[in-house]
């Protein structure tokens, strides 16, 4: 396919369309937004409350002094709400697919890169007005990052919220059937949530399995978690955001490549069809 | 009017370039000293001051800072820029806690093993008497105008007025199990005595030695046994009344004038004794299983930052300049 040039009033207007309907879709499913805030604040109410003495206490940059549990939890719940949105993004390429409205998507003029791009960047924004809202509802539950925490986190937010949804286009274009979801929710989030410093800080796993260490560390979403959590705190974790930005360069290539019609998945279809 | 709208900015920039005073942690276990500074935060060294230091003071103009070194059976005084050891006080055997008169002469050290508090002149560097109190002293409080010392007796359970004239003991009042620190408000119509064991702080009026109220700690998530009160710090306006947990590793922030607990601050492991800077910019706590100094934001009520020191910090001083 040659790319043709657009105005670009046009690739705006591209971008707006599928924004539009990744937002309508949020909006009316209310439960949805319910249900993607509920599942942090379980976690940040029942068990971190409950895991706070257990777990014992850390000073672990970036923060300077003891935390409680459920500080230190939070920058993980929110990266966990963005890991969620991003499979989410990836359930609906597949609900999508089987519909028959990836099609009127993928014969639109412009070129697949900014198609996907602009779906990944709709849900980055609607992960984004969860997790303000999961940080506001955790203000009030006496987690109080400085105030321009909230400001810093924001870029923060929008690379790791690109990557995980990166990552969960790259997985909808190997799902073929939306039953197969279960098994993403298995085999993906659960085990990068876990292995991860969402949960506990990494030296802590050291203190129980190096193995276990060294395999969190490997994890992009731990990556992601603390660019998170260094830039609620107004600190800059260039590590986090070097692995981050490679993951997504990575991912949405990966994504691109195989939604090609040419390559990838749909060049496996056309060979068995 | 307009005088004073020039002055105040111009005395706010006078008082802004907050001088860094000199705070001085005692490591019971590293018989060391560690000096940090109050503005950066930062360890500036640590010097040896003999066998198992804990309670710690400083002259009022600076001059000399007292070190009891417990296991040394003496106080050791050393000049506070050098670090350099002056000379020793005779303070009678393990000598725990201390208190300066607020002239700054003399010194009132609880014995905790003889059951006596120990009164030195610090100019002369003699003992000028020796008070009997109750079993296992400890806690040492002095009123503002220096009449009346407390001391705390840890097993008998009680605290002792003693009058700083005669050496005598004027009045016990019994509180609650361990008393372990004594604290006057700065007006001197109220003073906190902690108990240990049994988990809350008296409120005593000392002008009728009578109790007048109780201040009693909920920490949720943390056993009740944990909460150990220990330290008591009162803000020169009496309004806030900061005290030091123990094992919960919580420092609670307490309302001065209706004595209820507004705030706990979570800070380093088993937090015994506190410390305010000068201006009551910043309140340090020494927590000695964790071997390090909370800082607490008095202002604002909140814990800014912990800082490593020696092995397990048990007393806190800061220097007045």
């Amino acid at each position: 396919m040659t790319e043709r040039r657009f105005p670009a009033r046009a690739w705006f207007t591209a971008f707006r369309g599928i924004a539009w309907r990744e937002t309508l879709r949020f909006v009316q499913q209310r439960g949805r937004f319910l249900a993607a805030l509920v599942r942090p604040l379980v976690w940040l109410f029942i068990f971190a409350a409950g895991f706070r003495a257990v777990l014992g206490l850390s000073i672990t940059p970036p923060y300077q002094t003891y935390v409680l549990y459920e500080v230190y939890v939070t920058p993980g719940l929110v990266a966990m709400i963005q890991l969620f949105n991003g499979m989410q993004s990836s359930l609906s390429m597949v609900h999508d697919r089987e519909t028959g409205a990836m099609r009127t998507l993928l014969v639109s003029p412009f070129p697949r890169w900014f198609l996907l791009g602009s779906k990944l960047m709709a849900g980055v924004i609607v992960s984004i007005i969860q997790a303000y809202t999961f940080l506001a509802i955790a203000w009030f539950w006496d987690i109080r990052p400085p105030a321009w925490g909230y400001a810093a986190v924001f870029p923060a937010l929008v690379l790791s919220g690109l990557m995980l949804g990166a990552l969960g286009l790259f997985l909808s274009s190997a799902i073929r059937q939306l039953e197969n979801f279960a098994g993403v929710m298995n085999f993906v989030i659960f085990p990068m949530f876990f292995a991860s410093s969402a949960l506990y800080p990494l030296w802590r796993m050291n203190e129980s399995s190096p193995l276990l260490h060294d395999i969190c560390a490997a994890n992009p979403f731990t990556y992601a978690v603390e660019l998170i959590r260094f830039a609620l705190y107004g600190e800059m974790n260039w590590l986090a955001f070097g692995v981050v930005a490679g993951c997504l360069a990575l991912f949405f290539g990966g994504a691109v490549f195989m939604y090609d019609p040419a390559k990838g998945l749909w060049a496996r279809r056309k060979e068995r069809g | 009017m307009k005088h004073l709208l020039i002055l105040v900015p111009a005395l706010a920039l006078l008082a802004e370039p907050a001088l860094a005073n000199r705070v001085f942690v005692t490591n019971e276990k590293g018989n060391d000293v560690t000096v940090l500074d109050s503005e950066t935060l930062e360890v500036i060294g640590t010097y040896p001051v003999g066998n198992r230091p804990r309670g710690i003071t400083i002259a009022p103009d600076g001059s000399e800072l007292y070190v009891c070194a417990s296991d040394d059976n003496l106080v050791r005084v050393f000049d506070p820029q050098t670090m350099e050891e002056m000379h020793t006080l005779p303070s009678g055997p393990d000598p725990e806690l201390f208190v300066l008169h607020p002239s700054g002469n003399p010194l009132y050290v609880a014995n905790e093993d003889d059951n006596l508090v120990t009164v030195v002149d610090v100019k002369t560097h003699q003992v000028l008497a020796e008070i009997p109190v109750g079993v296992e002293p400890e806690g040492m409080g002095v009123s503002p105008d220096g009449g009346i010392v407390i001391n705390t007796s840890e097993t008998t359970n009680m605290a002792h007025f003693i009058d700083t004239e005669t050496f005598q003991i004027v009045a016990n009042v019994l509180v609650d199990s361990r008393p372990r620190f004594a604290e006057y408000n700065h007006d001197g119509t109220k003073l906190y005595v902690s108990a240990e064991i049994g988990g809350t702080v008296s409120v005593i009026d000392p002008a009728t030695q009578q109790i007048t109220g109780k201040i009693t700690f909920e920490v949720p998530g943390v056993l009740p046994e944990a909460i150990q009160p220990v330290g008591v710090r009162v803000t020169n306006d009496g309004k806030k009344v900061f005290v030091a947990l123990g094992p919960s590793n919580r420092v609670a922030v307490i309302d001065g004038e209706t004595d209820e607990v507004k705030d706990y601050l979570l800070v380093g492991q088993r937090v015994w004794q506190m410390a305010f800077t000068p201006d009551e910019k910043y309140l340090f706590t020494t927590n000695g299983n964790s071997n390090d100094v909370s800082v607490i934001d008095v202002a604002a009520e909140e814990v800014v930052k912990s800082v490593p020191v020696g092995q397990q910090p048990w007393g806190v001083v800061v220097a007045p300049n």
